[in-house]
C-alpha cells in the first residue's frame, strides 16, 4: 500500500514537471514571437515586403483591390484586415500593424496622445435603402428630417402625412416603417449620424456617434447584414455603404441636401462633396464631410482616413507603406472609381505628403521622401 | 465539457497472475508511462479551465471594481450613453435558450425513442445519418438559413397571424414597445436554436437508449406490459441519466451560441424583451457584435465581465446537472 502510494506521488511529479516544461517551451516560443525578426514587432511581417493594415470595412474592398494591383506590378504584399475602425485604431496604437484605417478621423487632441499621424484615403457615400412594394430606385425621396423621425420612431408607417407631402403621386402601403440599423459600432453610423446631427436640427438629439442608443428598430451585423435584413424584410429601411446597395440590388432613395435640392446618390454627387471639403483649413484632416453645400451634393459622404505611427522603428518599412500610399493616390483613382469610391485630388496629395515629410521620423530624420 | 456519465475512477487492476504472464519490460515502463501521459492530458484540462476563469476575472476586473454588481440588474448596454448593464442580454439568453429547450428536448426524445424502439433498424440508420449531418453543419450556415428563409417567414406569415388572432393578447405574444414586426425576435433565434440543438439531444438520447439492455426490456413484455408501458417504465426511467446529460449539452451550446443569433435576435441592446416576437440580444450574440470595436479600457473590460457571467452560468448548470444525475442514479437503482 505504502509503496504504490509512494509511486503515486513520483508519477504525479512527472506528470507535473512534464506540463511545467510544456508551458515554459509554451512561454519561450511567444517570446520569440513578439520580437519578429526584422525587430519591428508587427506579426508575420519577416521582411518590408509585406505591408500590415486593419481597420475600418468600408474601404476594404478598395484597398484589397490596390493591394493586388501593388503586388503585380511591385511585388509588395499587402495585408489589410477589416476588422473595422475602432479595432484599427486599437492595432495601430498598440503597433501591432503598419497602419490602421478608419472611417471616423481621430481629434488632434487624441491623434497627439497616440503619437498617430492621420491623412484621408478615399471618400465615400452612405445611401438609404428601403423594401417597398411598387417604389423603384431613386423614386422615395426623403429629407434629414424625415430619416430623423423614423429613426427615432416619431414617423412610424409609410402612410404618415409628413412623407406623403414629400412624394406626391408615389403610393406608399399603410404598414408600419421596420427601421434597420447596425448593430456593431461601426463607421457607417459614425457618417450616418453626423450627417442627422448636422442636418435635422432639433428633430436628432442623439449625436453624431459610432454606437448609438437607438430608440427604436433592429440591429443587422455589418453592412452585409444590415443590406440582408432590408432584403427579407417588407416596409423596411435601412443605411450601408453605396457599394452594398448597388451590389445587392436594394432600392435606395433621393435625399435633399444643403441646398434644399434633390438628389439621387452616384459617384459624381459624391465627388461634389468630396470637392467641397476644405482639406488645407482642417487641422490633422479633422473633416467631416457631411451636409456639405452645393445644388449637386450627396449630403451623407465620409472620408476614410489612414493612420500611423509618427515615429517610424524601420525606415525600410515606412518607405515601402508610403510608396504603397504614393501609387495609391498617383495612380489608383481608376480603381477607385470603379469601385464607385472618390478619389483624392491631386492637390490633396501634395498637402498629405508635405505633412508626411514633416511628421514621419525614424531617429530624428524624415522618411519622406525617399 | 462533456457531462456524459463515464467512469473515470480507478478501477480494479488486471489479475496479479496475468501480469506475471507479461513480459518484465512492458510491466516496468508500460503502465507507469501510460499514467504520466493520461495525467498529464487530464491535468492540462484542469489547468486550461482555471487559467481561463482566471484570465476572465483578471481582464474583466476593471469593470467589476467600477460596475460592481449592479452591472446585473442594468438594463442597457450603451457605452456611449454610459450604461453599461447586462439584464438585457441576460433576460435574451434565458428566453432565446427556453424556447430553444421548449421545443428540442421533447422534440427529440420522441425521434430517439422512434429511431430505437419503434422503426426498422435500417430505416433507423437513414434517419440516424441524417441527424448526424445535421449535428455537422456550422453554425453560420444555420444563421444564413434563418435570415434568408424565417425571418421573412416569421415576419410576413407567423407574426400577422398571432397579431391578428386571440393569441396576440397573450402576455408573452403581445407586442412590446419595441416590436418590429417579428421577423428579428427572440422566438425566430429561439426556433434557429432548437434546430441547431436538436441533432446533439437526439444523437445522445438515442445512443443512451440503444444500451438499455434487451433482457430486461424482454422482460417488461414478458410481463404483458404494453409497448408504451415498457417506453416508459423500462427504457426512459434506464436511459434518464444519459438523456439529462444530452440535455445539458444541448443546453450549453444554446447558451453559447453566437454568430447564428448575433444574425437573427434583432440586435437590440436597450431593453428586455417583452414579447417572443421583440428584438432583443443574447451575451454572447453581444460579445461578438461589440468587442471589434470596444476601444476604452472599461469597454473592453465590460464586455469580458459579461463573457465571466456566461462562464459562471455554464457552470452553474454544469454542477446543478452534475448534482441531478448523482441523485437520479440512487432513485433509478445505481446503474443508468
Amino acid at each position: 500500500m505504502r509503496k504504490s502510494s509512494r509511486r503515486w506521488r513520483a508519477i504525479a511529479a512527472a506528470a507535473l514537471a512534464v506540463l511545467l516544461a510544456v508551458f515554459a517551451l509554451a512561454l519561450a516560443a511567444c517570446g520569440d514571437d513578439g520580437e519578429a525578426s526584422d525587430g519591428s514587432g508587427i506579426p508575420g511581417s519577416g521582411t518590408a515586403n509585406t505591408i500590415v493594415g486593419a481597420g475600418a470595412s468600408f474601404p476594404y474592398p478598395l484597398y484589397s483591390a490596390w493591394g493586388s494591383e501593388y503586388n503585380s506590378l511591385n511585388g509588395v504584399k499587402l495585408n489589410y484586415q477589416s476588422i473595422g475602425s475602432g479595432g484599427g485604431i486599437s492595432a495601430i496604437s498598440a503597433k501591432t500593424v503598419d497602419f490602421g484605417g478608419s472611417d471616423a478621423p481621430l481629434e488632434p487632441s487624441e491623434l497627439q496622445a497616440a503619437g498617430l499621424m492621420q491623412w484621408p484615403q478615399c471618400v465615400g457615400g452612405v445611401v438609404l435603402v428601403v423594401n417597398l412594394d411598387g417604389v423603384e430606385n431613386n423614386e422615395l425621396k426623403l429629407t434629414a428630417e424625415l430619416v430623423a423621425k423614423m429613426y427615432t420612431g416619431e414617423v412610424d408607417t409609410w402612410s404618415d402625412p409628413a412623407l406623403a407631402a414629400e412624394n406626391d403621386g408615389l403610393a406608399l402601403p399603410d404598414t408600419k416603417i421596420n427601421v434597420v440599423h447596425r448593430a456593431d459600432s461601426s463607421g457607417t453610423t459614425w457618417i450616418f449620424t453626423n450627417y442627422l446631427a448636422a442636418a435635422a436640427g432639433d428633430v436628432w438629439t442623439l449625436g453624431g456617434d459610432k454606437e448609438i442608443a437607438w430608440p427604436t428598430g433592429v440591429g443587422g451585423k455589418g453592412n452585409e447584414g444590415v443590406a440582408a435584413s432590408v432584403q427579407q424584410l417588407k416596409g423596411s429601411i435601412g443605411y450601408v455603404e453605396y457599394a452594398y446597395a448597388k451590389e445587392t440590388g436594394l432600392v435606395s432613395t433621393q435625399l435633399k441636401n444643403a441646398d434644399g435640392e434633390w438628389v439621387e446618390p452616384s459617384l459624381e454627387t459624391f465627388g461634389q462633396a468630396a470637392a467641397q471639403a476644405d482639406w488645407a483649413g482642417a487641422d490633422e484632416f479633422y473633416l467631416v464631410l457631411v451636409d456639405q453645400p452645393g445644388p449637386t451634393t450627396w449630403p451623407i459622404t465620409g472620408a476614410s482616413f489612414i493612420m500611423v505611427q509618427k515615429e517610424q522603428a524601420d525606415v525600410a518599412r515606412a518607405q515601402a507603406m508610403l510608396q504603397f500610399f504614393d501609387w495609391a493616390f498617383r495612380e489608383g483613382a481608376g480603381t477607385a472609381e470603379g469601385l464607385d469610391y472618390v478619389p483624392i485630388p491631386a492637390n490633396v496629395y501634395e498637402l498629405i505628403q508635405s505633412k508626411w515629410s514633416e511628421n514621419l521620423m525614424s531617429g530624428g530624420s524624415p522618411v519622406w521622401p525617399l | 465539457m462533456s457531462t456524459l456519465d463515464i467512469d473515470v475512477r480507478p478501477q480494479a487492476g488486471p489479475p496479479r497472475g496475468a501480469a506475471k504472464a507479461a513480459p518484465r519490460g512492458h510491466r516496468r515502463f508500460g503502465d507507469p508511462v501510460f499514467r504520466v501521459v493520461a495525467l498529464v492530458c487530464g491535468l492540462s484540462v484542469a489547468i486550461a479551465m482555471f487559467t481561463l476563469a482566471g484570465v476572465l476575472i483578471y481582464n474583466s476586473w476593471t469593470a467589476i471594481g467600477e460596475l460592481g454588481l449592479s452591472f446585473l440588474t442594468t438594463v442597457a448596454w450603451s457605452p456611449n450613453g454610459g450604461s453599461y448593464g447586462a439584464l438585457a442580454a441576460l433576460a435574451g439568453t434565458a428566453m432565446t435558450t427556453v424556447v430553444a429547450m421548449v421545443i428540442a428536448v421533447p422534440l427529440a426524445l420522441v425521434i430517439a425513442l422512434l429511431l430505437t424502439e419503434l422503426v426498422p433498424p435500417r430505416v433507423a440508420r437513414v434517419i440516424g445519418t441524417g441527424i448526424e449531418m445535421l449535428a455537422a453543419i456550422p453554425s453560420i450556415i444555420f444563421g444564413m438559413w434563418g435570415l434568408f428563409v424565417l425571418v421573412p417567414f416569421m415576419q410576413e406569415r407567423v407574426a400577422p397571424l398571432v397579431m391578428d388572432s386571440w393569441l396576440g393578447e397573450l402576455p408573452l405574444l403581445r407586442p412590446g414597445p419595441m416590436f418590429q414586426g417579428g421577423g428579428f425576435s427572440i422566438l425566430t433565434a429561439g426556433l434557429v436554436l432548437a434546430v441547431m440543438v436538436l441533432p446533439f439531444i437526439t444523437a445522445f438520447s438515442r445512443d443512451v437508449l440503444l444500451m438499455v439492455p434487451r433482457v430486461t426490456k424482454e422482460a417488461g413484455y414478458g410481463m404483458g406490459s404494453t409497448t408504451w408501458e415498457v417506453l416508459r417504465k423500462i427504457s426512459l426511467r434506464y436511459a434518464l441519466s444519459g438523456i439529462v446529460g444530452a440535455t445539458f449539452i444541448g443546453l450549453g451550446r444554446a447558451l453559447g451560441e453566437t454568430m447564428a443569433v448575433a444574425y437573427l435576435v434583432g440586435g437590440s441592446f436597450l431593453s428586455v424583451p417583452q414579447s417572443l416576437f421583440d428584438p432583443g440580444t443574447t451575451i454572447a450574440s453581444l460579445i461578438a457584435l461589440q468587442f471589434n470595436e470596444a476601444t476604452t479600457k472599461l469597454d473592453i473590460s465590460a464586455l469580458i465581465y459579461m463573457g465571466l457571467i456566461l462562464f459562471a452560468i455554464t457552470m452553474v448548470f454544469q454542477v446543478l446537472a452534475q448534482i441531478w444525475l448523482r441523485r437520479a442514479r440512487r432513485t433509478t437503482g445505481g446503474r443508468a
